[in-house]
C-alpha cells in the first residue's frame, strides 16, 4: 500500500482538474481545450501512477471553469476523465465526462477516400453510439469506431 | 448549404420519394418539355461515367435546359490543381443547378455545402448514387404497380455494391423481404443488418443460387467484381456460381422482374434477353424519367 500524501501535481485555489486522462493524450487534450494558448495557469503531470489507466495524465487550470460542450470535446479521447471544480483548494462540484451528440472538427474520418482526407474539409461526425464511441461521418457516411479515432 | 440538393437518398423522406415517382411517370408520358428553358444546368464529371452523363444530359435537353461541363477531370482545372469546393463555387456562379460524379466518398456533400445552387449527386465514389436509387424504385413502381410488401432478391457482390445499399435504405419504407445471395465473401456488411433488425425488416441470406429465387417479386442482379478479391482463387472459385440463366426462370411468378444496373459482364446469361421477365433495358431507359423528376424537384418547378 502506498499511504504518502504528497500530490505529484501541486494544489490550486481555484479552477478545474481534470484527472484520469489517458498518459498518451495529455499533449492532445491540451490542444482541444485550447490550454498552449490560455493566459491562466496551467500545470500538469504526466505519466503518473494510475490502478484504471496504468500511466495516466492530470491538468491543473487555476481560475478556469469550463463550460459542458467545452470539456465535453475530450471525451473522444479521454472517456473516462474526471473533472474536479476547486473552490478554496476543496473540491466544490465533481464531473464526469458525457459524450456529444455532434463531433466537429476534432477527429480524423478513419475512410481514406473521404472529402475530409482529401481536402481542407473540417471533419463533422454524428455519435451514433456512445460507449464504445462510435461515430458516422456527416460526408462520406462511413463509420469510424473507437478504435480507429484519431485527433485531428 | 441547400436543401433542396440530392446527395444521399437518405435525403428524400417516404413521400418525397412518392412524389418524384408519381411525376417520374408524368415525364414518361410527356418527356418533351419547356422547364428548363432559359436554365443552365452544369454537368460535372470528375470521373468518367458515359451511361449516367447521357441519362442526364437526355433529361436536361428534353426539358429544353442546356449544358455546360466536363466529361473528365482532364479536361477541368483540376489538373492545375483547383480544390473541389473553389470548382464548385466558380461553377454555381454560372448555373442553376449541378450535376456532379466524383471519386472521392462525402464531396456532393461537400460541394452541396459550398455550392449557391442545388447540386444532383451522380454518384460519389463508392458512397451514393441516389438516382439510380430513384430508377430502380420507378422501375420497381412500374412493374409490380406498388412499393409496398414485395419479395425482393438481391444477388451477387451485396458487400461493396453501392446500389445494393441504397436500394435496400429507400425500400426500408415500404416493408419489404429481402432475400441477400452472395457468396461468404461478399455478404451484406454488418451495419445493414442491424439497420433492418432495428427496424423490424424481414431478410434472409442464402449462399445457393437456386430455386429459392421462385418467391421473387424483384430479381435485383449485380456484378462480382474481380478487383474485389485478395485472392484470385477466390474469385474463380464464385464468380460463375451466380449466374442466371433463362432455364431458372421456368417456375418464377409471372409479375418477377430481372433487375441490373448494368454494365453487366456474364452474371445474366444472353439468353435471358429475351424472356419477358428481363427488364434491365427498359430500367435504363426510366432513369431518364426518374432524373427529369429528380431536376424538377431540385429547381421547384
Amino acid at each position: 500500500m502506498n499511504t504518502k500524501k504528497e500530490l505529484q501535481v501541486s494544489a490550486i485555489e481555484n479552477g478545474t482538474v481534470i484527472d484520469h486522462i489517458p498518459a498518451e493524450y495529455l499533449f492532445q487534450v491540451i490542444t482541444i481545450l485550447g490550454l498552449d494558448k490560455s493566459k491562466n495557469s496551467v500545470t500538469f503531470g504526466n505519466n503518473l501512477e494510475s490502478k484504471i489507466l496504468g500511466k495516466k495524465a492530470i491538468i491543473k487550470i487555476s481560475d478556469k471553469f469550463f463550460k459542458d460542450e467545452e470539456i465535453n470535446k475530450i471525451s473522444l479521447i479521454a472517456p473516462h476523465a474526471k473533472l474536479n471544480i476547486i473552490r478554496d483548494y476543496k473540491v466544490a462540484e465533481k464531473k464526469i465526462v458525457e459524450s456529444p451528440k455532434k463531433v466537429v472538427g476534432i477527429a480524423k474520418c478513419m475512410n481514406p477516400k473521404c472529402i475530409t482526407n482529401v481536402e481542407a474539409v473540417t471533419t463533422r461526425f454524428q455519435v451514433i453510439n456512445n460507449a464504445p464511441i462510435t461515430l458516422k461521418c456527416h460526408y462520406c457516411e462511413k463509420i469510424t469506431d473507437h478504435k480507429n479515432i484519431e485527433i485531428v | 448549404m441547400d436543401n433542396k440538393s440530392l446527395v444521399s437518398i437518405d435525403d428524400y423522406s417516404k413521400e418525397e420519394i412518392l412524389e418524384v415517382l408519381a411525376r417520374a411517370a408524368q415525364f414518361e408520358k410527356n418527356p418533351n418539355c419547356n422547364l428548363l428553358e432559359g436554365k443552365v444546368v452544369a454537368s460535372l464529371f470528375f470521373e468518367p461515367s458515359t451511361r449516367t452523363r447521357l441519362s442526364f444530359e437526355t433529361a436536361i435537353s428534353r426539358m429544353g435546359g442546356r449544358i455546360v461541363g466536363f466529361t473528365d477531370s482532364s479536361s477541368s482545372s483540376v489538373t492545375k490543381g483547383e480544390t473541389l469546393k473553389d470548382t464548385t463555387k466558380m461553377v454555381s456562379n454560372y448555373c442553376d443547378l449541378i450535376v456532379m460524379r466524383h471519386p472521392i466518398e462525402g464531396s456532393a456533400r461537400y460541394a452541396s455545402e459550398v455550392s449557391d445552387v442545388p447540386i444532383i449527386n451522380a454518384g460519389d465514389g463508392a458512397n451514393q448514387h441516389p438516382t439510380q436509387t430513384m430508377l430502380d424504385l420507378y422501375s420497381i413502381m412500374k412493374t409490380q404497380g406498388t412499393l409496398e410488401n414485395l419479395n425482393i432478391f438481391m444477388v451477387g457482390d451485396l458487400k461493396y455494391g453501392r446500389t445494393v445499399h441504397s436500394l435496400l435504405m429507400a425500400l426500408s419504407h415500404f416493408n419489404p423481404t429481402f432475400h441477400f445471395i452472395a457468396p461468404p465473401e461478399l455478404e451484406i456488411p454488418r451495419g445493414y443488418k442491424i439497420f433492418m433488425e432495428k427496424n423490424n425488416i424481414k431478410y434472409f441470406e442464402h449462399s445457393e443460387f437456386n430455386d429459392i429465387i421462385n418467391d421473387a417479386d424483384i430479381l435485383y442482379m449485380t456484378r462480382v467484381q474481380k478487383e474485389r478479391f485478395a485472392d484470385p482463387l477466390e474469385y474463380e472459385k464464385v464468380k460463375n456460381v451466380y449466374i442466371l440463366k433463362n432455364d431458372m426462370l421456368d417456375n418464377t411468378k409471372a409479375n418477377m422482374r430481372i433487375l441490373h444496373p448494368l454494365p453487366r459482364v456474364n452474371e445474366i446469361a444472353v439468353d435471358v434477353d429475351n424472356n419477358p421477365k428481363a427488364y434491365y433495358f427498359q430500367q435504363a431507359l426510366n432513369g431518364v424519367y426518374a432524373r427529369q423528376a429528380i431536376i424538377a424537384k431540385a429547381l421547384n418547378l
